[in-house]
């Protein structure tokens, strides 16, 4: 892969663009007061167009296309080198997405607005940032940038305990950031190179293993469970996964969007561009343990959010166990075959993680989002037994959120359900037990989210309910595309998948295990 | 063009120590003009010698009979050094804007600090650069004791003395090195090349190194370091951590290590694992970087945490000095430059925009007074300076560490271990004082209410803003695009590196 770094500076620089842009936003909305939402609203739109223009402009062949390399730091190996396929472009376009509804979805700042968009706006950046990089230093630089404005919006604007809940965040993910450092450093000292796609052909021929063992002798499986670290608390993976119910509960609803719509996706980007490319072997050798993990996130999380009263706080935990199916689809990868038909397993296991990454993303911001709603007219309630009867008073906000809560279920013919499906049908014949156990993720979280729609929507309207506002017109304008969108991915997943698949197959093509 | 850095800090220190005492603002403005000045010369004149080599400035016989020269010289890191020094002074002048007790004076003693500081940083001959050293601890003593704060005398006395010490140990090397030389120069170059025998430089070499490192910081000989910065008025913390303590740094390396190489070889035998000087003073490094983070993890004044993190940041300039390779001394370099900057920062923030409205520098009572809502000006400042200095990507820390960290790797990877701890350490107790000085929600209790009530904490003045957007602009533009400074360094160090250290 490593002969498409050369000379792949063509034409206009879309990526630095798409990443600059944001900051630019940033800065402007700061100072701009009162005007700061328009700024931000304008900047987040003009981010997805752009991010549209990359998805269309992406080579057919599901290569790394769109590249931007220049000399940065050559002492140390760094390089500015950026790069997309369909898996980062589409990461692009749903960090677009989620950062435009989040912005949307914060009309109620009113404690210094012009702060909490520009904040808003970095961390887009710095999502933008860590899917377009292909150099270590560059790729942490923006990963590390998205954690600050994460932790800033969580202490300043959060709940009544946002300042535990943030330091938790920032302390777990610093800590992963800090293992992820420490292995690249030491891939830096034994091969000269911070270069993802370097690295990952180094890793295909076997010179990586032989380069570190060298070196520094036998730690390879030491800095694979350091790379792996930082990325299982960012998803996260159970057992790391205590600081996400504080966070996602304490944090304004907003900033949930964001943290769990966007930011979590960094995580399971980083397995797929990182981690298997580079470490693939090591990660081969611990695919039980990983596996095992893998199944009680998915298995755990439903469960946990079973047992949930705060709204927030079950679809935190439906989160975890919906991303829970992509490191399952994931991990699954590293188990050897041979032949055709379990290639086509693997591939549909990946096809199925990308389009999950979308769709949990699209699914969980719009779930938040009506969360926030809710709060704005129960005055902050948002327990899941402080309501009932919703519909009656609120018919509509009733059926799009049930229609997102559906899709959230995984039901055939809303976007969540093609995803899933595909992760399944690839894991199945791979691993049928963790498929087999799995599936108990998915009917927990159906109770779960039945139950959410049978306490919050049916049943007898409380006194105290009786004038619940329904959704007003500007709402429903803004969440009409999102709800759009569910149902258009629902019945035509391969406006994606087309897309997505070439890339699949490079992918799986590249890498060795 | 250099030169002038010099003559017009020294010229101006005259002209302010004549000024009419009442007449602040003339003295505040002759001074930020001189260092705007000097600033606008060192960059003028880095920007004109990229990719030059090392250049004369000035050369002429100063004392015949002894082979004493005037003679400046610039390299790479003499030139990154000068840099730093104007950035350093314009900001310094910019946090002392609202000093009133005897305005001119305190300019006066002011820029002759940093007229020495330039000359220290363009001198080719030792005893030209020993008179300069000589020449900016005198002012640094009287700008403690003067304007300082709390416990003044006793910090000064401190600083002064361990500087004199460091001084006396620093003459007696030089002293044997240049009568065992036998070449009548006192041109660095000169004694460089005059081939002094291997078990002379090793039992000068300590001598010197040691005698520059206590103005470094280097443990155990730090202690005067957290008392002086705490002690000192703000421009002079600033100062002090920022460029002072390179002078330590930059004479280890000029003269210690420039001078006696093989200073640093194997003794030939080990003792408790040591076998060299070299290994010594990077125990020594690591000691410091390790244990002042952890000191600075437990103070309560805010002022002594950053004290105490320049004590840990500069081992990391010690560390890379002892790795003797390229990466690792360029890690040095660059790590001089970007300590002196974030450290500025982090002290004007303190001392200046903080500490002089609140009138408190306990984190306790700092916590109830909601800082980041009071002065989100100097919050988000201290974001930026915070993070700089923990030594996240993006900003000039991280890649100067990150150099020192590979360099010292490939000395002996332990060192990089040991180093390692440090820098986590580094981010919890800055995480720490920015948490509790800015962000905290703590509410004061009933005690505390009457001490720390809510009175007015002034607005941001002009000089404030452009003193953090000057320092905070540096970190990060050094920080995205290191080769500005690199480009220069590195020909400096390898040039270094070829004049005999192995």
């Amino acid at each position: 892969m490593s002969d498409m770094i050369i000379g792949a500076n063509a034409g206009f620089p879309i990526l630095t663009v798409l990443t600059v842009l944001p900051v630019v936003g940033a800065a402007i909305a700061l100072f701009s007061g009162r005007h700061a939402r328009g700024v931000a609203l304008l900047t987040a739109l003009a981010s997805l167009i752009l991010s549209l223009v990359v998805w269309i402009r992406l080579p057919g062949d599901g290569t790394i296309g769109l590249s931007e390399f220049h000399q940065w730091i050559p002492s140390t190996g760094v390089d500015y080198h950026l790069g997309v396929d369909a898996l980062g472009a589409l990461m692009l376009v749903l960090s677009a997405i989620v950062t435009l509804m989040s912005i949307d979805a914060a009309i109620r700042v009113h404690h210094q607005p012009g702060l909490f968009y520009a904040l808003v706006l970095l961390l887009e950046s710095g999502l933008i940032g860590s899917f377009t990089a292909l150099n270590f230093f560059h790729w942490f630089l923006f990963w590390e940038l998205s954690l600050i404005p994460a932790f800033f919006l969580i202490k300043l604007w959060g709940g009544p305990k946002r300042g535990p809940a943030a330091t938790q965040f920032f302390v777990y993910t610093i800590a992963g950031s800090v293992a992820l450092l420490l292995s690249f450093l030491a891939v830096f000292l034994s091969t000269g190179s911070m270069d993802f796609l370097a690295l990952a052909d180094l890793a295909a021929n076997g010179t990586l293993a032989q380069m570190v063992v060298g070196h520094l002798g036998a730690v390879m499986p030491w800095l694979a469970i350091g790379v792996l670290a930082g990325f299982a608390v960012k998803v996260p993976l159970m057992p790391f996964h205590t600081w996400l119910p504080n966070a996602y509960a304490e944090a304004p609803s907003p900033v949930t969007m964001l943290l769990t719509g966007a930011m979590s996706k960094m995580g399971v980007y980083g397995l797929l561009r990182i981690a298997l490319p580079i470490f693939g072997p090591q990660i081969a050798a611990m695919r039980t343990p990983l596996l095992v993990l893998a199944v009680l996130t998915v298995v755990m999380g439903a469960w946990a959010a079973a047992a949930q009263k705060d709204l927030k706080r079950v679809f935190a935990y439906s989160s975890v166990n919906h991303l829970g199916y992509c490191l399952l689809g994931i991990f699954v990868l590293a188990i050897p075959v041979s032949g055709a038909a379990a290639q086509a397993s693997q591939a549909a296991a990946l096809n199925g993680v990308i389009l999950q990454m979308f769709n949990h993303g699209l699914t969980a911001a719009a779930l938040f989002w009506f969360i926030a709603m809710i709060q704005m007219r129960s005055g902050g309630l948002r327990g899941v037994d402080d309501f009932g009867g919703l519909r009656k008073p609120a018919p509509v906000f009733a059926g799009l959120m049930g229609i997102a809560l559906f899709s959230s279920l995984g039901l055939p013919g809303l976007n969540g359900f093609v995803g899933e499906f595909l992760i399944f049908r690839g894991v199945f014949p791979l691993s049928w037990i963790s498929a087999a156990i799995s599936v108990l993720g998915l009917l927990v979280t159906a109770a779960v989210i039945l139950t959410v729609i049978q306490k919050v929507f049916t049943g007898p309207v409380p006194e105290r309910w009786a004038a619940f506002p329904d959704l007003h017109s500007s709402e429903r304008m803004a969440l009409a595309p999102v709800i759009g969108l569910m149902l258009l991915l629902g019945l035509l997943p391969q406006l994606i998948l087309d897309t997505v698949n070439p890339t699949v197959v490079n992918l799986l093509a590249h890498w060795r295990f | 063009m250099l030169a002038w850095t010099i003559y017009l800090s020294f010229a101006g220190a005259l002209v302010e120590a004549l000024l009419p005492k009442d007449r602040h603002g003339l003295a505040r403005g002759l001074a930020l003009a001189l260092a705007v000045a000097g600033l606008v010369i060192a960059v003028a004149a880095y920007a004109a010698s990229m990719g030059q080599g090392t250049a004369v400035i000035t050369d002429a016989v100063w004392v015949p009979s002894m082979g004493i020269h005037y003679l400046l010289v610039a390299d790479g890191i003499s030139r990154v050094l000068v840099l730093l020094t104007g950035l350093a002074s314009v900001a310094g002048v910019l946090f002392s804007w609202n000093i009133e007790l005897r305005t001119n004076q305190f300019f006066a003693f002011y820029l002759a600090l940093i007229g020495g500081v330039y000359g220290v940083f363009l001198s080719g001959d030792l005893f030209l650069l020993f008179i300069f050293y000589e020449i900016a601890i005198v002012p640094k003593y009287f700008l403690i004791a003067i304007w300082g704060s709390t416990r003044r005398e006793y910090g000064a006395m401190k600083l002064a003395l361990y500087s004199f010490v460091g001084s006396a140990m620093v003459l007696i090397g030089l002293l044997a090195a240049y009568a065992m030389a036998g070449s009548h120069s006192t041109t660095l170059a000169d004694l460089a090349h005059a081939g002094l025998p291997v078990s002379m430089q090793m039992g000068l070499f300590p001598l010197v190194f040691v005698g520059f490192a206590i103005l470094a910081g280097m443990w155990p000989f730090h202690t005067w370091a957290p008392t002086g910065h705490v002690a000192a008025p703000t421009a002079a913390s600033m100062l002090l951590a920022g460029v002072v303590m390179k002078l330590g740094a930059y004479g280890c390396l000029r003269v210690g290590i420039g001078l006696f190489p093989h200073g640093l070889d194997p003794w030939g035998f080990t003792f408790l694992g040591l076998g060299s000087w070299r290994d010594v003073f990077a125990l020594l490094a690591l000691i410091g970087i390790v244990y002042g983070a952890l000191v600075a993890l437990a103070q309560s004044d805010f002022k002594f945490v950053i004290g105490y993190s320049s004590v840990s940041h500069m081992g990391f300039v010690l560390l890379g000095l002892m790795t003797l390779n390229q990466i690792g001394l360029d890690g040095a370099v660059l790590q001089m430059f970007s300590h002196g900057v974030i450290a500025g920062l982090l002290f004007a923030i303190v001392g200046r925009i903080v500490y002089d409205r609140t009138h408190t520098r306990q984190l306790a009572e700092l916590e109830t007074m909601h800082l980041a809502r009071r002065l989100p000006f100097a919050a988000w400042a201290f974001v930026i300076a915070g993070v700089a200095s923990m030594g996240l990507p993006g900003f000039s820390g991280f890649v100067a560490e990150l150099q020192v960290l590979v360099g010292s790797w490939r000395a002996n990877p332990w060192w990089t271990a040991a180093a390692g701890i440090g820098i986590i350490v580094g981010v919890a107790y800055t995480w720490r004082a920015l948490q509790k000085a800015f962000f905290s929600d703590r509410l004061p209790t009933p005690e505390e209410h009457p001490k720390t009530g809510w009175h007015d904490l002034g607005a941001i003045t002009w000089p404030e803003i452009t003193g953090v957007a000057l320092l905070g602009i540096s970190t990060l533009v050094i920080g995205l695009y290191p080769r500005i400074l690199l480009d220069s360094i590195e020909p400096a160090v390898k040039a270094l590196l070829a004049g005999g250290v192995q």
